[in-house]
């Protein structure tokens, strides 16, 4: 099964457009967030023109449509991660919020009478890693300063691989949590889920997994990878922004207490107190990204029907010919995986002598987008001795020629700041 | 190719390949530390000021930078502007400057005030490294405050550093 590319470009109309006065674009900043289908785009309009309306308390003929296609997308999302069960999935703006919903959620039942699996005392531990994006770093630092609980973390190796060697030092039972990302938005680095969960599961703690950068190359089952949270972000899948993801097993979510307080999230309301609706909807506070929603449905059908498989493949021959394209250039450094099995298709390097800032304009003015800093990741970078990065990543729609003009950008960038 | 080239002045490449003023020198009056958070680009900054005809001038601007060329070059191109200056003239420049990176590209600068640093005029057609640009001025306008309420209130102690 191969994927026709030239066929998949003419899907999402901004390839099309020229930049920098009249170049071509080579978008390889996927991972940042990823170009929009035209059926995803006139999922947005068709549902702005023909059924806008508020869910779930319209009684007429528009909010009964525009309540069927949001219910609809959220069962379109599940069959996509591999569950069965539509109220596993609940919606949020991003998973920056999926992952703070969780943290308040736990800090909550810390204050309150929550279920005593999710709440924390002094002397509790959570553990992270050291390759997280500062979205699954720094609601942990803000729950362990609420809670008196505390942050430890995986290493990171100079491969770009977690250090399990200390798994068995890091996850004890003090541990309660577990809260890593599935793929690095920086080294590509395809972390052992299953393998931390099984060992946090048996230590008792639970295990979240960022899986922002996976769910878009249709990397999950949530089934069997394991974890008990997994939360994702629209935007990088193809989808709307403004609409995100946080799957957790059923039971998790009716113990959990709520995050966001409002309409929409009561059963009933008394003056001093209230008892809230069953999940999903207790943890979806107010008007919904309703329409996001929806375009977050149509893209996990547009990915369905390009078939996850090819894309897999597809980008698979990218980064192989990529990480070969940049192996050329002296001087360069890929941050991650130098191979491209068992790897994602965020490429970071740097470059000898000239800075990921300076290499991404002279990228830019040849019409090629990629990502210059620390790409959320800071610490990270701290690990790996490198002050910033230069970030391509690729996706289904990138091409061959995008990545050979990706490496010519590098050649005359070394050249214009490398003479004297 | 044209535009980048009207960012990337020659002398602009010339100060990122062989800075001046660069290393930290004692003495100094105050010291701080900036990093721009979209890229991580940091300068330290140390000014040492003196007496002259009753104002204060700067004896000494001495920096610590890591990032990219624009970043680097300026807080470069500032040092020598600004050393053996009065602090308001240099101030003067600081503003002016700071008036040419919010200036689109359409602001003709005043040279007399700039000096080399009109070069980077270009930077400011790109939102995205008008930051770079400024860091070292921000950091340099920072220390400088600093460095006058601690003359104000006697001799410096590492208490005047910016904890990060
Ligand atoms: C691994 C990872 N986690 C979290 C995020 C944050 O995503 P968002 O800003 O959509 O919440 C990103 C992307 O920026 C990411 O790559």
């Amino acid at each position: 099964m191969s994927l026709d590319v030239a066929r998949i470009r003419k899907d999402f109309p901004i390839l099309d457009r020229t930049v920098r006065g009249g170049r071509p674009l080579a978008y390889l900043d996927s991972a940042n967030t990823s170009q929009k289908p035209r059926q995803v785009i006139e999922a947005l309009t068709e549902f702005y023109e023909r059924h806008n309306a508020n869910i779930h308390r319209a009684t007429h003929e528009l909010g009964e449509e525009a309540t069927a296609a949001y219910e609809g997308a959220r069962i379109k999302i599940a069959q996509f991660i591999g569950t069965t069960d539509e109220t596993e999935v609940v919606f949020t703006k991003n998973v920056t919020e999926a992952i703070n919903l969780v943290a308040y959620s736990i800090g909550n039942a810390t204050s309150g009478a929550g279920a005593g699996r999710l709440r924390l005392a002094e002397g509790d531990e959570i553990v992270i890693t050291e390759m997280e994006h500062h979205s699954n770093i720094v609601p942990w630092q803000l729950l362990c300063a609420r809670t008196g609980a505390r942050l430890r973390w995986f290493n990171v190796n100079q491969g770009g691989l977690l250090d399990l060697a200390r798994a068995g030092d890091l996850i004890s039972d003090k541990t309660r949590l577990v809260a890593l990302s599935h793929q690095s938005n920086v080294l590509g680095t395809i972390n052992p889920v299953s393998q931390i969960a099984e060992r946090a599961h048996a230590a008792g703690a639970l295990v979240l997994v960022d899986a922002a950068q996976s769910v878009p190359h249709g990397l999950m089952d949530v089934g069997s990878l394991g974890a008990d949270f997994v939360g994702f972000t629209g935007h990088k899948m193809c989808g709307p922004t403004g609409i995100g993801v946080l799957w957790a097993r059923r039971e998790l979510l009716e113990e959990m207490p709520p995050f966001l307080g409002g309409g929409e999230m009561i059963e009933t309301v008394w003056m001093d107190r209230s008892t809230y609706a069953p999940p999903p909807h207790k943890f979806e506070a107010g008007t919904m990204p309703i329409a996001q929603a929806v375009g977050l449905g149509a893209a996990v059908d547009y990915l369905g029907e390009v078939g996850l498989e090819a894309v897999r493949a597809h980008e698979h021959d990218l980064v192989r010919h990529a990480l070969a394209a940049l192996a050329e250039i002296d001087g360069l450094r890929i941050l991650g995986p130098p191979r491209a099995e068992g790897r994602g298709s965020a490429i970071s390097f740097t470059l000898d002598g000239v800075h990921p800032h300076d290499v991404s304009q002279l990228l830019d003015d040849r019409g090629i987008a990629v990502r210059a800093g620390h790409h959320c990741a800071w610490p990270l970078h701290r690990a790996l001795g490198v002050q910033a990065s230069t970030r391509a990543s690729l996706y289904l729609y990138n091409t061959h020629d995008e990545v050979d003009a990706l490496a010519a950008g590098i050649q005359q960038a070394k050249q214009f700041f490398g003479g004297s | 190719m044209q535009q980048l080239e009207s960012m990337y002045q020659e002398i602009i490449l010339e100060h990122y390949r062989r800075p001046l003023h660069a290393g930290l020198r004692e003495p100094f009056d105050a010291e701080v530390r900036h990093v721009n958070p979209t890229c991580g680009d940091e300068v330290t900054i140390r000014v040492a000021l003196k007496d002259s005809s009753g104002q204060p001038v700067l004896a000494d601007v001495s920096y610590e930078a890591l990032g990219c060329s624009i970043s680097q070059a300026s807080v470069s191109v500032m040092a020598d502007m600004i050393i053996g200056e009065p602090v308001t003239e240099a101030m003067a420049a600081s503003e002016e400057f700071l008036r040419l990176m919010q200036s689109k590209g359409e602001a003709e600068p005043d040279e007399s005030l700039l000096g080399d640093a009109v070069a980077f005029a270009g930077v400011s057609k790109y939102p995205a490294r008008i930051k770079c640009a400024l860091l070292g001025w921000m950091a340099w306008k920072d220390a400088t405050a600093r460095a006058l309420n601690a003359r104000d209130d006697g001799p410096h102690s590492d208490g005047d550093r910016e904890q990060l």
